[in-house]
C-alpha cells in the first residue's frame, strides 16, 4: 500500500485564516459522489476534535436528470472549535461539480454572501453550446453576489489518473478540502479505507491517488487555507447520524425483534439492524406491509421481549388501529416514528414536525400512549433504552418522535457506557400466582404485571373488546369507564415520575422559546445570540410529549411571553381571514395552551429544511419589546 | 381416531404428566347462535388439543374480528382477539418470538380473503409452523348479512340486494398459487369426523397448514351449502396414504377422487372444480423452507451483548 502513502507536494506557504467555525458544502448531481465526500470530510473533522454537524441534500429522486437546480444532491458540513449542535445558517464554501446545482443552493439562501465557491469549469467549453449559455448565464447570476468564485478543472485533473472522471472527482474535492482545512491525511486515507470497505484494493489505490491529485492541485493553486483549531479530545467520543443511534440504542435495550416496511427516512435504522443485529440475537422482520408490521411487533411483544417497529408519517397513520389495539390490551410496544413533512407523501426526504398531534391524537377512542422526541442524536440512543423500559413497566405504546433532520444528521458524541441493566430481563415464565388476573389494575396507578403466554394458569384472551380485570369482554355498565380510567391513569403516574425541566438561561426574562425535537441545537443558538444582545431570552426543550413535562405553568409564569418554536404549519396572525379565534397553531404550542391555560404563541415554518438559527433569531426579536432593537 | 396414522407425530408424552381432556380445554360458554357451523369446529378443535396433549399455557389462539373470531374466548388456552383482518400478522409476531408455543389461526371469510388477504398472502409464503383455519360461511354475520369475497354469485345479501355482482372468490386456487404455500386442504364442519381429521393433519404438518372449513350460517347464508349438506354425491372425498383417511365416511361419501397431495398442478385443477366440492388434502410439501427457521438466531446473554455492542461502538469511536 506504499503508493497509497499521501505525501505532500509543496511546502504549505499559505497561511491560513482562523476561524471558529466553517460551514462546507459538496454539491453535485445525484450518484456523483458528493454525500460520501462531505461524510469522510465530516467524519475526519469530527475524529480530529473539531465540533460537527452534518446535513444531507437530497434529490426526490434517486437519478434526476442531470445539471438541473432541482436535483442538486449533497452534503453540508459545519465544523467548529467547539461543540457544533445544528446545520447553522449558510455556506462558507461550496464545492460545485456543475453551476446549476450551484444556483439552487444560490436561490435557497444556502450560501454565505462571501461564501467560496470552488466549481467545475468544464462546462465552459462544452461541446453543447446550450450548455456554455447555461454556464454563461449562471455565471451572471452568481456574479451579481459578493462570492468568490474559483473555477476548478476537477474532471481534466482525474482523467490523469482514471477514465471516467465522473466517478472519482468526489475523491479530488475531497482532496481540495483536506488542503484547504489542513485534515489530518492519515485519517482520511483511513476514513477512505472504511468508507471502501466493500470494494476493491485498487478502488481504495485509486481514490488514494485521486485525493491525492486533489490535495497537490489545490496547494499549487489556491491561494487562501482555512483554519478551524480542532480542540483536544478529553473524552471518549462516537460520531453517528440519528437512525444508526436509534438502532443502536434498541440493541442496547436489549430488544430483539424490529418489524419495518420501507419507508424514507425511517428505513435507514433497519439497514443498520439488518446488518448487526443478529450478532445480538435480534432480527428485522421487512413485513408485506406497514400494517403488518405492527402486528409482528405487537404479536411479539405480547408473547415475549418488548418489540419495536419503524415508520414514518404515511406507514404511521396505517398502523392506527393496531396502536389503539396495544393500548387497549397494554401491550408494550415501542414505535419509531422518523418524521417527514406531510400530509400524504409530503416531502419524503425533508424534515417536518407535523406528527405529533396524529401521534397523540390519532387512534379513535381513548388509548392513552407515551410519546419521547429525542432533541439530538446522542438522545437518539438514550430514548430508545428509556423507551423500552417505561413501555415494560407501564405496560403501554411508546412512541419515539424522531425527524429526518436527526436521522441523517452526524455529529460526534459522548460515548455511551454500555450497561446490561439497560437490557430487558430474561423472560419470567413462572406460573400465575392463583387468584392473580389478566389486568390486577392497582386502582391508584392502573399498573398491573403482565401475564405473557407460556406461564401456566395465567390462560386468558387479549381482546380489543372493552373488559374487565379478567379480560372479560364489557357486558355490564361502569366496566368501560373503569378500564378507560386505569389505561389514562398510567400516563399521569409517568408524569408524576418526571422531573421539572431546566431552563436554557435565565429562569426569568421578557420571552420563553419552547421547542421540542431536533430544533434544539438551532433555539439554543439563537437564544445565546440573542443573550449576547443583551436580550432577556431563555429556552426550554421537552422530551415527553405525552405525559408533558411538570412545572410548566410554573416556568411559564416567570416570562412576559412564551412561543414555540417548531418545524410544522401554522397560521400567520396577520394571514387573510385569519383571527385569533381561528388561528392554526403549532402543534406543540396547541398542547401547551390546553395544559397551562397559558396564551402560548409559535412561530413555525415548513421549509423541508431544518430550521436557521439566524431565522429564530429573527422571530425572537419581532416578540421582544421594541422589536428586539439592542 | 385412527385418521391419517402416517402423518401424526409420535406423542412425547411423560408418564406422569397430567392428562387434559376435552373439557380441560373449555373456556367461557360459547355465543355463537344455535345451529352455527362454529360450534362443531370449537368441537373438533377441543377434540384435536386432546389428542395432542397440548399444554393450555403452551398453546396460542390469534384471531382476527367477526362470529368466528370469538373462537379464542370459548378455549382455555391463551388467545388473542385482535383487529379485522389482522390475525396472521399478530400469529407471525408470536411465532417468530416464541417458536416454543404452539400457535392456532381462526379467521372467518372477510377476515382471510377479503380485509386481510394481503397478509394470508404473505403468511403463506412464510410457511410459519401453525395451523391456520379460514371458517369460511360465505357472509359477514356479525354485522348482519353483507356479501363477502367467497359468497356465491347471485347470492343476496343487505349489501347487495340484487344478488353478488361477481363469481366467488376461490381461496383454495388462492392459497394454491402462493409461492412456498406448504399444506392446503378443505374440510367441511358438517362432516365432523373429516374436520378432526383435517385439522390433526394440518397439526402434525411442518409449516403452515391451511385448512378452508365450509361452515354453514343458519341465519343468513344456509342456503349455500344446503344442497351439498343434503346430497353426499355433490361431494368428493381426496383419498391418498398421505393424506386424510376417515374409516367409514366412504359409505356416506361414495364418491372416492384419489389424489396425491404432492401433485401441486393436480391439487390446482381440483380447486378450480366448481361442480363438486372436494374434501381433504389438495397438496402437502413438509420440505418447503419456514420462515421462522431460516431467520432463528442463537440468543445470545447480556453479557455477550455488551461485549458486542461495544465492539459496535468501537466502530463509531471518534
Amino acid at each position: 500500500m506504499t503508493d497509497a502513502t499521501v505525501s505532500l507536494a509543496a511546502p504549505i506557504d499559505v497561511p491560513a485564516v482562523g476561524c471558529t467555525e466553517h460551514t462546507i458544502e459538496i454539491v453535485s448531481d445525484a450518484g456523483e459522489g458528493a454525500q460520501k465526500c462531505g461524510q469522510i470530510f465530516g467524519a475526519v473533522s469530527a475524529k480530529m476534535g473539531n465540533g460537527v454537524w452534518t446535513v444531507e441534500i437530497i434529490p426526490a429522486e434517486i437519478q434526476p436528470p442531470p445539471r438541473v437546480p432541482d436535483g442538486a444532491s449533497g452534503y453540508r458540513i459545519r465544523i467548529g472549535e467547539g461543540p457544533i449542535t445544528n446545520w447553522g445558517d449558510a455556506t462558507n464554501l461550496a464545492v460545485a461539480f456543475n453551476e446549476q446545482v450551484l444556483l439552487a443552493r444560490h436561490r435557497l439562501g444556502a450560501l454565505a454572501p462571501d461564501a467560496i465557491l470552488l466549481i467545475e469549469d468544464k462546462w465552459a467549453a462544452d461541446d453543447d453550446a446550450d450548455v456554455r449559455a447555461a454556464w454563461d448565464a449562471a455565471m451572471v447570476e452568481l456574479a451579481a453576489c459578493n462570492y468568490r468564485i474559483v473555477p476548478v478543472p476537477m474532471e481534466a485533473e482525474c482523467l490523469a489518473v482514471v477514465d471516467n472522471p465522473r466517478k472519482g472527482k468526489n475523491m479530488f474535492a475531497l482532496g481540495m478540502l483536506a488542503w484547504i482545512y489542513q485534515r489530518d491525511m492519515d485519517r482520511v486515507r483511513d476514513q477512505i479505507a472504511y468508507a471502501f470497505r466493500k470494494k476493491s484494493e485498487t478502488i481504495f489505490e485509486q481514490n488514494i491517488t485521486l485525493l491525492k491529485l486533489g490535495y497537490d492541485w489545490a496547494a499549487d493553486h489556491l491561494d487562501f487555507r482555512i483554519e478551524v483549531v480542532p480542540a483536544p479530545i478529553t473524552e471518549a467520543l462516537v460520531v453517528m447520524n440519528g437512525n444508526e443511534a436509534l438502532g443502536l440504542g434498541a440493541i442496547a435495550s436489549g430488544m430483539e425483534l424490529c418489524a419495518m416496511y420501507p419507508i424514507t427516512p425511517a428505513t435507514s435504522v433497519s439497514h443498520y439492524l439488518g446488518e448487526v443485529f443478529e450478532r445480538f440475537g435480534g432480527i428485522v422482520h421487512q413485513a408485506e406491509d406497514e400494517i403488518a408490521a405492527a402486528g409482528v411487533a405487537i404479536g411479539a411483544s405480547y408473547a415475549g421481549k418488548v418489540a419495536f417497529t419503524i415508520t414514518s408519517g404515511p406507514g404511521f397513520a396505517l398502523k392506527t388501529e393496531f396502536l389503539g389495539l396495544a393500548s387497549m390490551i397494554e401491550v408494550p410496544l415501542v414505535l419509531i416514528d422518523v418524521q417527514r413533512g406531510g400530509p400524504s407523501t409530503g416531502l419524503p426526504t425533508k424534515v417536518e414536525q407535523s406528527d405529533l398531534l396524529a401521534a397523540l391524537f390519532g387512534q379513535p377512542g381513548d388509548a392513552p400512549h407515551v410519546i419521547i422526541a429525542p432533541a439530538t442524536i446522542e438522545e437518539c440512543f438514550h430514548v430508545m433504552i428509556a423507551a423500552r423500559r417505561i413501555a415494560e413497566t407501564f405496560r403501554t405504546v411508546v412512541m419515539v418522535l424522531s425527524d429526518a433532520n436527526l436521522a441523517t444528521g452526524v455529529t460526534p458524541f459522548r460515548r455511551p457506557v454500555p450497561d446490561a441493566q439497560w437490557q430487558a430481563a430474561p423472560l419470567d415464565l413462572a406460573p400465575v400466582p392463583s387468584g392473580q388476573r389478566a389486568y390486577d389494575w392497582n386502582p391508584v396507578t392502573g399498573l398491573s404485571r403482565r401475564v405473557i403466554p407460556g406461564q401456566a394458569g395465567g390462560m386468558h384472551t387479549v381482546t380489543g373488546l372493552s373488559h374487565d380485570e379478567g379480560s372479560k369482554v364489557a357486558y355490564s355498565s361502569g366496566v368501560h369507564q373503569r378500564g378507560s380510567a386505569m389505561r389514562s391513569r398510567k400516563l399521569a403516574v409517568l408524569q408524576s415520575l418526571l422531573v421539572a425541566p431546566t431552563v436554557y438561561g435565565d429562569g426569568d426574562g421578557d420571552l420563553l422559546v419552547v421547542g421540542w425535537g431536533s430544533t434544539k441545537g438551532a433555539i439554543e443558538e439563537a437564544v445565546d445570540r440573542a443573550r449576547q444582545a443583551g436580550h432577556r431570552v431563555s429556552s426550554l426543550h421537552l422530551r415527553f410529549l405525552s405525559p408533558l413535562e411538570p412545572g410548566l405553568k410554573q416556568i411559564f409564569r416567570r416570562f412576559q411571553k412564551v412561543f414555540t418554536v417548531e418545524i410544522n404549519y401554522s397560521d400567520e396572525p396577520d394571514d387573510p381571514f385569519i383571527t385569533d379565534e381561528n388561528r392554526r397553531r403549532g402543534q406543540l404550542s396547541l398542547l401547551l395552551r390546553n395544559a397551562t391555560l397559558v396564551d402560548v404563541d409559535c412561530w413555525t415554518r415548513v421549509p423541508g429544511e431544518p430550521l436557521r438559527p439566524g431565522a429564530i433569531l429573527d422571530a425572537i426579536r419581532a416578540r421582544l419589546p421594541g422589536g428586539g432593537a439592542p | 381416531m385412527t385418521a391419517a396414522c402416517g402423518l401424526l407425530p409420535v406423542l412425547d408424552q411423560e408418564e406422569d404428566t397430567p392428562s387434559y381432556e376435552m373439557s380441560d380445554y373449555e373456556g367461557a360458554r360459547a355465543r355463537w347462535c344455535p345451529g352455527c357451523g362454529d360450534h362443531s369446529v370449537l368441537t373438533a378443535v377441543q377434540r384435536l388439543l386432546a389428542a395432542e396433549q397440548l399444554k393450555p399455557e403452551q398453546t396460542v389462539f390469534v384471531s382476527g374480528i367477526g362470529c368466528s373470531s370469538r373462537f379464542p374466548h370459548y378455549l382455555s388456552t391463551y388467545g388473542f382477539h385482535g383487529i379485522h383482518g389482522r390475525a396472521l400478522p399478530v400469529a407471525t409476531g408470536i411465532r417468530l418470538h416464541r417458536p416454543d408455543l404452539r400457535v392456532f389461526v381462526v379467521m372467518g371469510d372477510g377476515d382471510c380473503t377479503s380485509i386481510g388477504a394481503g397478509h394470508w398472502v404473505h403468511a403463506m409464503r412464510y410457511n410459519l409452523d401453525m395451523v391456520v383455519m379460514l371458517l369460511d360461511n360465505a357472509i359477514y354475520g356479525l354485522t348482519k348479512n353483507q356479501t363477502s369475497p367467497t359468497t356465491p354469485q347471485g347470492f343476496r345479501s343487505n349489501t347487495q340486494p340484487h344478488g353478488s355482482w361477481l363469481p366467488a372468490l376461490n381461496p383454495l386456487s388462492v392459497a394454491l398459487g402462493v409461492t412456498n404455500a406448504s399444506f392446503v386442504a378443505q374440510t367441511a364442519e358438517w362432516v365432523p369426523s373429516h374436520l378432526y381429521a383435517t385439522l390433526r393433519a394440518a397439526y402434525a404438518h411442518r409449516g403452515l397448514g391451511f385448512v378452508r372449513i365450509l361452515q354453514r350460517c343458519p341465519m343468513y347464508s344456509s342456503a349455500v351449502y344446503q344442497a351439498a349438506v343434503q346430497d353426499p354425491a355433490r361431494i368428493g372425498l381426496l383419498v391418498h396414504d398421505d393424506g386424510v383417511v376417515v374409516p367409514d365416511l366412504e359409505k356416506v361419501y361414495t364418491t372416492q377422487v384419489a389424489h396425491d397431495p404432492h401433485d401441486l398442478d393436480a391439487a390446482r385443477r381440483l380447486a378450480g372444480v366448481t361442480d363438486r366440492i372436494h374434501l381433504g388434502v389438495l397438496f402437502r410439501d413438509p420440505s418447503r423452507p419456514r420462515y421462522e427457521e431460516i431467520r432463528r438466531v442463537a440468543p445470545r446473554t447480556a453479557e455477550e451483548r455488551l461485549v458486542e455492542l461495544n465492539l459496535e461502538l468501537d466502530r463509531y469511536a471518534v
